[in-house]
């Protein structure tokens, strides 16, 4: 459990939450990359959102997210914003981190878009205490860029870009050398234009590493039949099937919440998933034998899980 | 927990190791059934289990200044059996973190640690230490942090880093191994390293068990036991030792074969660690020796079973052809073909 100390308006669509231990103690350490899943507690449900710890890494005594309100929020984004108050007590997960530093890399070159900016926040700090090569290329709207320049401080080795035409992503990776990394996180539009001129490029996939954010979006509803419970849940339009097992009380595996980690990946017994995650391989995609249950949802009225 | 520490024993020479009877009784016995085949054997590492090995984070016994002791010697000799690479910075502070804290809260009458912000103390009452050091600072501790508090834990310790959708062991203290070598192995990846073990990769098991580790969560440790045996209680069976322990393997005859030949049980913990991402591989060790084992009745006779019966490639690789037989002789006069419960506790509380 954790305790809102703070909350810092950055733009009238971005703000910094930093929360406390509620006992008193400290937090466990944390690394640059990390996030945790806040429990958001709505008024009807509870939304359970990945965010990046922008903190210190390995700083204890506070964890820092910054939020942005997301246009057609489901709920999450906005209760934070309109909502949250100081002193309020919000359940915090353990951190996990599924987009870590490679510690192995000559140089960090680290391309963020949007609020995809959050984990390189804790990159940086991380990077600097040890003299570690890095260059950072982010690109946001312009009305934003007040917010952005505040928190990034550019330099020589972080530039801003208000037009993603000043960020020539090919021209950058080409001037590039052996052993650099190339860290990207941003919407999905924005990764795909990385990792396609990364492609181009024959940048070695090792050294690539991509952390999608924007986690669950509505659809159409659908049923799901839980073959081995024997029971039907109803999947809404602005909740995940992962959220509706929740909500009916089956505690389903997660960590990312994103579809990245592969970690809530149910078996199909029938039904065609939509497939909205990054983990499936193209063959498993294919074969409709599983779903990831964070983000992805159903071609079909029914899905019967072999749950 | 209440536990009184033998004075230092020896793992080497004369070999002077002894278990009390309190130490046969919480050994981790590893056969939960009369049969043994290879198994992605993981489940939780919580507190708490079928003896009293279980109880800790990191299991401390009575042969905790003895262990230490023998590990320094093999040091001396060998400086190599402890290397870190220079990437794993981060990983050596989050081991001395986590060991520190676990020991000081599981052990609170031995170990003690007092922090205010980077600056701590540690006192290690059973070896006469008290250390006070900037964290995060190694020019602030005698050795380097990994080596300075692994030198203070019972059981040999690998750090496992993730990249590349694999884990690659990038360091490491080793000086009570069975029969592998951390020079040869560091910086091998999990396939790699596993290399020797047959049978098992035809199963899958090293590819089901390396997709699980990627996903092993902060917080939320696991435990599996591994087992072999060693003659004489020895800690250091290194490859590169082999020439001081290989030969005793022709001492084993049907008289001495109860004292001398020991089951090895490797108590293995594996930990996301928060701060590097890496992962923590405890190899927890203990040896008893069958004399020993067979006074907790259900062992003697599951263990006869279990020897008997084993796949012959996992005797080959366990090193066992020339004594088998022998062992299965003596074993086989603590089996009265009684059937055995599962699981692995003695089901006795005294001897």
């Amino acid at each position: 459990m954790a305790r809102i100390k703070n909350i810092i308006a950055l733009s009238p669509t971005i703000k910094r939450i930093i929360f406390e231990p509620a006992d008193g103690n400290l937090f466990p350490p944390a690394a640059a990359g990390a996030h945790v899943i806040v429990s958001i507690p709505g008024p009807t449900r509870v939304w359970k959102n990945a965010y990046s710890l922008v903190s210190k890494p390995g700083k204890r005594a506070q964890y820092e997210i910054i939020v942005r309100r997301v246009t057609h929020s489901r709920g999450g984004s906005a209760w934070l914003h309109d909502h949250a108050e100081i002193g309020q007590m919000i359940d915090l997960s353990l951190p996990a981190n599924l987009f870590p530093i490679d510690w192995l890399a000559g140089k960090h070159l680290l391309l963020s878009a949007g609020i995809g900016v959050t984990p390189f926040l804790a990159y940086l700090a991380a990077l600097k205490d040890v003299g570690a090569a890095f260059e950072l290329h982010h690109a946001c709207k312009l009305s934003e860029a007040p917010a952005f320049e505040a928190l990034l401080r550019p330099s020589p080795h972080i530039t801003l870009h208000t037009s993603r035409n000043t960020l020539n992503v090919t021209e950058l990776l080409a001037r590039q050398k052996l052993n650099t990394h190339l860290y990207v996180c941003g919407p999905a539009s924005f990764m795909d234009t990385v990792t396609e001129a990364a492609t181009r490029a024959g940048w070695p996939s090792a050294k690539l590493h991509t952390e999608s954010f924007g986690g669950a979006t509505g659809g159409a509803p659908f049923k799901a039949r839980l073959a081995r419970a024997g029971i039907t849940i109803n999947v809404g339009p602005e909740e995940s099937l992962l959220e509706a097992l929740e909500a009916a009380g089956i505690n389903a595996p997660c960590l990312c919440r994103g579809g990245a980690c592969g970690e809530c990946e149910l078996p199909v017994l029938g039904g065609i998933p939509d497939h909205h995650d990054h983990f499936l391989s193209d063959a498993k995609r294919a074969a409709n034998n599983a779903i990831m249950a964070c983000v992805s949802r159903a071609k079909t009225p029914e899905l019967i899980l072999d749950l | 927990m209440n536990i009184s520490l033998k004075p230092a024993e020896t793992f080497r020479g004369d070999f002077s190791a002894r278990n009390s009877d309190d130490a046969i009784l919480r050994f981790p016995f590893p056969f939960p059934e009369d049969a043994y085949m290879y198994a992605v054997n993981i489940e939780p590492h919580v507190r708490g289990g079928p003896t009293a090995a279980y109880d800790a984070v990191f299991d401390i016994d009575e042969h905790y200044i003895g262990e230490c002791e023998d590990r320094a010697l093999t040091l001396i000799d060998d400086p190599l059996r402890c290397q870190v690479l220079p990437h794993m910075r981060l990983a050596e502070w989050d081991t001395l973190e986590l060991l520190m804290e676990s020991l000081a809260f599981d052990y609170p009458s031995l170990f003690e640690l007092h922090r205010q912000g980077d600056q701590w103390r540690w006192v290690n009452h059973p070896l006469g230490i008290d250390q006070s050091f900037t964290f995060g600072d190694a020019e602030t501790l005698p050795y380097p942090p990994f080596e300075y508090i692994t030198r203070q834990v019972q059981g040999d310790f690998t750090i496992q880093d993730q990249r590349e959708n694999n884990l690659f062991m990038d360091g490491g203290m080793v000086t009570s191994q069975a029969d592998w070598s951390l020079n040869f192995d560091l910086g091998m990846s999990f396939h790699e390293w596993h290399g020797p073990v047959p049978v098992a990769h035809e199963l899958g098991v090293f590819d089901r068990a390396l997709a699980y580790l990627l996903r092993l969560q902060f917080g939320k440790p696991v435990r599996r036991l591994n087992w072999t045996l060693t003659v004489n209680p020895r800690l250091d069976t290194s490859p590169e030792n082999y020439p001081e322990w290989g030969p005793d393997k022709a001492t084993i005859t049907p008289e001495n074969v109860g004292h001398k030949m020991c089951l090895r049980v490797e108590l293995q913990t594996l930990t996301r660690l928060p701060r590097s991402n890496a992962i923590l591989f405890g190899i927890r060790g203990y040896l008893i020796r069958l004399e020993e084992v067979v006074r907790v009745k259900k062992w003697g006779r599951r263990l006869h079973r279990v020897l008997r019966d084993l796949h012959p490639e996992i005797a080959e690789y366990k090193g066992m052809p020339r004594y088998r037989q022998t062992i299965v002789d003596y074993l086989s006069a603590f089996d009265d073909g009684a059937p055995t419960n599962s699981g692995t506790a003695p089901e006795q509380s005294r001897l």
